[in-house]
């Protein structure tokens, strides 16, 4: 990778149409590298999620149109949420394949165009339409379905196992589960003060988190992401033109995807599939991945360590951007992807491991710094355009590898010091598909 | 003589003009202007229920209905039913399912779908069935939620006017069994 360019993600912006929010984050990216002109880029992939939020059919291909990039080769990416990962990919095998030395990732959604819960039923549509949509149609509902079961086999079952009264126990749980996922909004809220590309940075604590408005128990509005308009590009190329463009580009070792069923209901109750610092014994009474679990997250990460050579991902990491669309999601996931074991997603987050070192949250983060995840402020901040999100989070580890955060943020404080290897993550509907990519510092 | 429509420089209020007259301009702070209309979107889709049609038929007879895997060395039970199964492949049977099962995960959502926000709040449950391989994702009614719990007995209750929609059957607490 050799340029990234972001839109301000915002509630909406009227004044410029998908196309122009790409040509911004496209430009942006081309002047950041002076030697990259658009008569060197090979071809495009291009992301968006929902042609009913665009109410425009091939609008990658007037996005291809608009940049100028015509007659070139291109093909449109739509893998739900998890859209812009897939994109990002994509052009890492229209580059790995030999199919072209520089490739444009480039990802918009346009979610203004309609009303927050019409834009709801939308998304929605991306769930069963036969047996899920019609019972609510609201992915919320099924995030909550999955958190309040992941609390039951990590808290109730183990933490609050010695409460007798099984009502008492559940509502205890729950209750230590939502404060823990309160600390995870906290802090990607807080990070976000220090981006200038998020939507809603600000400061809370964790009881303003637990007293937001109830959306889907135990969801409250502040640990959900929200709509955005925004678009995001990637640039990557061979390694020999990375050379020619960038004395700091950045590497991308490894690749992965995974997926599972559509329907919550068909999840299995099988064995974990382990990551090479897992024993089978860790999980011997843990039924997988239930609705508990993100199993299209482990798969992708299996994939994209095996090919990156990671064994202990929490250590050789330095960083991760995952896909946070609600804080309960960010919890599952560090588990997923084995920054902690199943069932320690909570402790990760009580002794201060995903936190930054350098901010103050307002409650204690004694490892903070082990491994920070979403330091950008993560979608619950920076907002969820679909399919600029992948790619969204592709730019903000690209600035965090090359050392180019304090430039591009034109604020110091989220970057890293030095970080080496940093990882991506993108999810769509209930764990449906799941992409994870492993970048690295490609410079001394 | 020139038209114009209003201007706002809050984009909400441009919302409420495009409902009004259909058509506004949206001011941004830089003071860029936007001509914004109005564009109606309706259509009726012919939605088949193709091979998931018995149980939604079975439905309206009162009758919750899975599927069972043909292959005797498989025989993986669906709550929620495929017609061919995801674990071998093989194609499954229509099978009745008890009508009395637990919860296995629940919600309560307060706002859903533009569609179902008139509903709110309405209880979602992954209920599941003694000898069943997976779950079914319902309505729980007659419950409020501090009333949830996983692991709550819920039996099955039929539309006795058929929408022809998952929504026929729903769920509520189990009385006791004797």
């Amino acid at each position: 990778m050799v340029a990234g360019g972001v839109t301000k993600f915002a509630k909406a912006h009227p004044a410029m149409d998908f196309r122009l929010m790409v040509k911004r984050a496209y430009d942006y990216a081309l002047k950041d590298v002076p030697n990259l002109t658009s008569d060197r880029i090979d071809g495009s992939r291009i992301s968006y999620f929902s042609d009913h939020f665009t109410r425009q059919l091939k609008a990658a291909s007037m996005v291809q149109d608009y940049l100028g990039l015509n007659p070139k080769g291109s093909v449109r990416i739509e893998w739900g949420g998890a859209t812009g990962g897939e994109c990002f990919q994509a052009a890492y095998e229209a580059v790995a394949s030999g199919r072209m030395d520089v490739c444009l990732a480039a990802g918009f959604e346009t979610m203004s165009r309609v009303a927050t819960w019409k834009g709801n039923e939308f998304i929605a549509l991306a769930s069963d339409t036969n047996f899920d949509f019609p019972l609510g149609g609201f992915y919320t509902g099924y995030y909550a379905l999955m958190v309040v079961r992941h609390i039951y086999e990590y808290l109730r079952l183990r933490k609050f196992a010695d409460v007798k009264d099984e009502r008492e126990a559940q509502r205890l749980a729950i209750a230590e589960g939502s404060r823990i996922m309160a600390k995870v909004s906290v802090k990607n809220h807080l990070n976000a003060l220090h981006n200038p590309y998020a939507q809603y940075p600000k400061r809370l604590t964790v009881d303003d988190v637990l007293h937001s408005e109830m959306i889907s128990y135990p969801l409250t509005r502040e640990q959900i992401c929200t709509m955005s308009d925004g678009a995001a590009v990637a640039v990557l190329c061979t390694e020999e033109r990375a050379k020619e463009l960038t004395d700091r580009p950045v590497r991308i070792t490894g690749v992965g995807c995974g997926t599972d069923t559509m329907r919550l209901a068909d999840r299995p109750f099988g064995s974990v599939p382990l990551l090479p610092h897992e024993r089978a014994r860790d999980y011997e009474d843990l039924p997988y991945p239930g609705i508990h679990s993100f199993r299209a997250g482990r798969s992708a990460g299996i994939e994209a360590y095996r090919m990156a050579g990671i064994t202990k991902p929490a250590e050789e990491l330095d960083f991760i951007e995952l896909h946070d669309a609600y804080a309960s999601s960010e919890i599952q996931t560090y588990e997923d992807l084995g920054l902690c074991k199943y069932g320690e997603g909570y402790d990760f987050v009580e002794r201060g491991d995903p936190f930054l070192k350098e901010i103050d949250y307002g409650f204690p983060t004694p490892k903070a710094g082990a491994i920070p995840v979403n330091p950008s402020g993560g979608l619950i901040a920076c907002g969820h355009p679909v399919g600029a999100t992948g790619l969204m989070q592709g730019v903000f580890a690209f600035w965090q590898l090359q050392g180019t955060i304090p430039k591009h943020f034109r604020d110091p404080a989220l970057q890293l010091d030095r970080p080496r290897r940093g990882a991506i993550h993108s999810h769509a509907g209930t764990g449906s598909s799941v992409t994870v990519s492993v970048l690295e510092r490609g410079f001394r | 003589m020139s038209v114009r429509p209003p201007t706002f420089v809050k984009f909400r209020d441009v919302q409420a003009e495009l409902e009004r007259s259909g058509a506004a301009i949206f001011r941004d702070a830089d003071g860029v202007e936007s001509l914004v209309i109005r564009n109606p979107y309706a259509i009726s889709y012919i939605h088949s229920y193709a091979e998931d049609t018995p149980f939604f038929l079975g439905l309206t007879e009162g009758r919750l209905r899975g599927s069972k895997c043909r292959k005797p060395k498989c025989g993986f039970v669906y709550a929620t039913p495929r017609s061919h199964c995801m674990v071998c492949g093989a194609p499954t049977e229509w099978i009745d399912l008890p009508t009395r099962g637990r919860v296995h995960s629940f919600t309560t959502c307060h706002f859903g779908s533009e569609a179902f926000l008139k509903e709110t709040p309405y209880n979602l449950a992954m209920v599941e069935f003694d000898g069943v391989g997976s779950l079914l994702l319902v309505r729980l009614k007659d419950c409020v939620e501090s009333d949830l719990y996983v692991g709550m007995p819920v039996e099955a209750r039929f539309d006795p006017n058929p929408k022809y929609s998952i929504t026929d059957v729903w769920f509520v607490p189990a009385r006791p069994s004797h």
